[in-house]
């Protein structure tokens, strides 16, 4: 494949406004409307969604670690807006927006954050632990680059059963020198998996820049290089140019089973998590920079109003709409009743939850 | 004598161990120029410099490793876990080489390293961010662990731990880091392997390490207060090297145990407390050794769950009156 111009972080602020070059790729181009629209829908969801998030953790109805995606929607929106039957995903703790995007509710999703018994994991994931396995989503996973064995063992199992599809496994920037990713990264590209890794770059682990955690040849991206695998990079600011470049890889883990790394060029507006006061490592100005100039979400509204696939009114309701389904969901996760000291012990085995004549274990799994 | 924060206690510990001995190194993610992810190592790059306090990429498996090689050719590192849950990605470094090649080389070859880190559940956190492993890692000879419960012990182990010529694992807990105590303003250490009785009594011996010591002498009040019982509480401060005869002494002044620890309870640190008082001081028994442990599953994130899946004063006291009816 063609190797592309090394964009790094603060070069992909350089493009100019305007509309973007990848509007016309074929991808694109044949989007219906309603389509387009749908596509804008949801990631006005996302950023609403976790918008609604920031008060209630406020409100101290959320604890422990809450990671927040705003900024990075159009990473997630593109790339799931691509995938069919057979594609899954999976990523780390950064992990609402993905969750909307392959369509849980925002009702679910919010009553897990809470630790309601109606979340999505009834409670016992919390925030960095969504899971949707029926709709091709396997987490939400706690432990940096954890992901990325298991979603090529997700591409394994899809080639396996002989099914035409793909698995995208998403990490940070941070996550790349895991060494459970190499070793991911090797096994991918040595038995020809149907995989995509998505790095997705915001330029920061924690409050360590990427510069400052990584020794790499120019991009994240061409460690591929090293296995022999294709890779791309992105602008991850320009939903439409995340789906150009995914089609791509998607077509090559489907036609090829091979596999390939994305490196996402993106940002986040908030701190690592809501427990990062975000004072330290990086500059307000470079953050009103990236929300004033590159917000992903505003880009797509600005590139569909001149399309006229939106009207401002349009775009008022779509966003109106989100906002209310929002206050409905914290409401919902309000009312919604906690799990009971019973449920601790339940969805441990498999087994214990299924007892009947076909189990055949004896002993005690549960111990006091 | 200062009153510190246990946070400010291990602080200090460090400090001065840097100071003392220019071998010894910090190293850790976000330990340096983010001040530490819980604050412990604040004010250390800028005392010390980026050579001895160094931050690391999310490369636990290397770094660590790392930390044991230098410690093998005598550097004396000191590696944070932003928590302890993150050692399992580095698990063959920390089991299988830091423990192992002391032996393995015929006493060849020592390994110094000190790793240190949070290992506590109760931060709504979930299952992947909550593990306590002191009783995975103590059950292998070549590895010692520590699990300070107040600001004194976290200061006096640590500095320990880093003058110790073997790897010693230091086991703290986010929930701890506030707590307040008096601490000597004179260099001291705390020895590993030398338990503190706590609190003094003489109807019920309660055996606790980390939080758990909290928990107990909090419920060792309500004991008093409301039932009229004198209760002993040891804290281990140390799991291995495991000070038998301070645990075996109380016994046999109370003649009834109750063990109390935040691990789940298969394999705990407790069933091997269980195990030494049986074995030599079962005639000093008046009844059966309780335990009180975590409800056994996974950590829940539910916060009002998990509270209640952790030991807490009710439990222990409850578990207490069983031992003494
Ligand atoms: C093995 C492991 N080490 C450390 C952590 C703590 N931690 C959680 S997120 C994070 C930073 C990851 O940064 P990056 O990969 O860039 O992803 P981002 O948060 O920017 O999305 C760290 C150090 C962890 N969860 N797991
Ligand atoms: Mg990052």
């Amino acid at each position: 494949m063609a190797k592309p111009a090394v964009l790094t972080h603060p070069e992909s602020l350089k493009r100019p406004a305007g509309p973007s070059e990848y509007a016309k790729d074929p991808v694109n181009a044949s989007m219906s409307k309603a389509e387009k629209i749908a596509l804008y829908t949801k990631m006005a969801r996302i950023r609403h969604f976790e918008q609604r998030c920031i008060r209630i953790y406020q409100q101290g109805k959320i604890g422990g670690f809450l990671h927040l995606y705003v900024g990075q929607e159009a990473v997630a929106a593109g790339t799931i807006s691509l995938l069919g039957k057979h594609d899954h995903i999976i990523t780390g703790y950064r992990d609402h927006g993905h969750g909307l995007m392959v369509g849980m509710g925002m009702n679910e999703c919010m009553a897990e954050l809470t630790g309601r018994v109606t979340g999505c994991s009834q409670g016992k994931g919390g925030s960095m632990h969504y899971f949707a396995p029926d709709k091709n989503y396997w987490g939400g996973h706690g432990i940096v680059g954890g992901q990325a064995p298991l979603g090529t063992g997700l591409a394994y199992a899809v080639k396996y059963m002989g099914l035409k599809g793909s698995c995208l496994a998403y990490m940070g920037d941070g996550a790349v020198n895991q060494g459970a990713v190499h070793e991911a990264y090797n096994l991918a590209a040595l038995w020809d998996l149907p995989m995509i890794f998505v790095v997705e770059n915001n330029g920061y682990s924690m409050g360590t820049s990427q510069e400052r955690s990584t020794a790499h040849p120019g991009c994240l991206a061409k460690r591929a290089e090293g296995y022999n695998m294709a890779w791309d990079v992105i602008n991850g600011h320009d939903v439409y140019e995340v789906r150009a470049k995914t089609a791509l890889a998607l077509k090559r883990a489907h036609e090829e089973s091979k596999p390939t790394v994305l490196e996402i060029f993106t940002y986040r507006y908030f701190g690592h998590s809501m427990a990062d006061p975000d004072k330290t490592y990086r500059d307000k100005d470079e953050i009103k920079e990236y929300r004033d100039k590159k917000d992903p979400v505003l880009l797509f509204e600005q590139e569909l109003l001149r399309e006229k696939v939106l009207t401002p009114e349009l775009s008022q309701k779509i966003n109106d709409a989100a906002m209310a389904e929002a206050d409905k969901a914290a409401v919902f996760a309000d009312e919604s009743p906690d799990p009971t000291v019973a449920d601790v012990t339940k969805h441990i085995y498999w087994e214990e939850d299924n007892r009947g004549p076909d189990t055949t274990s004896r002993g005690t799994i549960i111990f006091e | 004598m200062a009153v510190i924060s246990y946070r400010e206690a291990l602080r200090a510990a460090m400090r001065e161990e840097l100071k003392r001995d220019d071998k010894v190194v910090i190293m850790g993610e976000e330990v340096a120029q983010f001040n530490g992810a819980y604050k412990v190592t604040e004010g250390l790059l800028k005392e010390f410099g980026p050579k001895r306090v160094v931050d690391t990429p999310i490369s636990e498996a290397g770094f660590i490793g790392l930390g044991i090689g230098a410690s093998m050719l005598g550097i004396r590192p000191v590696m944070e876990l932003m928590f302890w849950s993150f050692s399992y990605v580095a698990f063959d470094q920390i089991v299988n080489n830091a423990g192992n090649i002391r032996y393995m080389s015929g006493g060849l070859i020592n390994c110094p390293i000190v790793i240190r880190g949070p290992a506590n559940g109760g931060t709504n956190v979930g299952a992947t961010h909550s593990h306590t492993p002191e009783a995975i890692l103590a059950s292998h000879p070549g590895i010692k662990v520590v699990c300070p419960a107040t600001p004194y012990d976290a200061k006096g182990l640590l500095k320990a731990a880093i003058r110790d010529n073997d790897p010693v694992y230091v086991m703290e807990n986010t929930i701890l880091y506030n707590d307040k105590g008096e601490v000597p303003d004179e260099d001291y250490i705390v020895p590993l392997g030398v338990a503190d009785v706590k609190r003094e009594g003489s109807d019920l011996t309660i055996v606790a390490h980390g939080r758990a010591v909290i928990t107990s002498l909090k419920a060792a009040e309500v004991l008093e207060k409301e039932h009229g019982v004198s209760v002993e509480v040891v804290d281990l401060r140390s799991i291995r090297p495991l000070d038998e005869e301070t645990i075996l002494a109380s016994v046999r002044k109370t003649h009834r145990a109750l063990l109390v620890e935040e691990n789940k309870p298969f394999c705990g640190v407790d069933a091997q407390v269980a195990y030494l008082i049986q074995s030599k001081a079962f005639d000093e028994l008046d009844a059966p050794i309780h335990r009180v442990s975590s409800i056994d599953a996974p950590q829940i994130y539910c916060k009002r769950l998990e509270d209640q899946q952790l030991p807490d004063v009710n439990r222990v006291v409850r578990e207490a009156l069983k031992v003494l009816a």
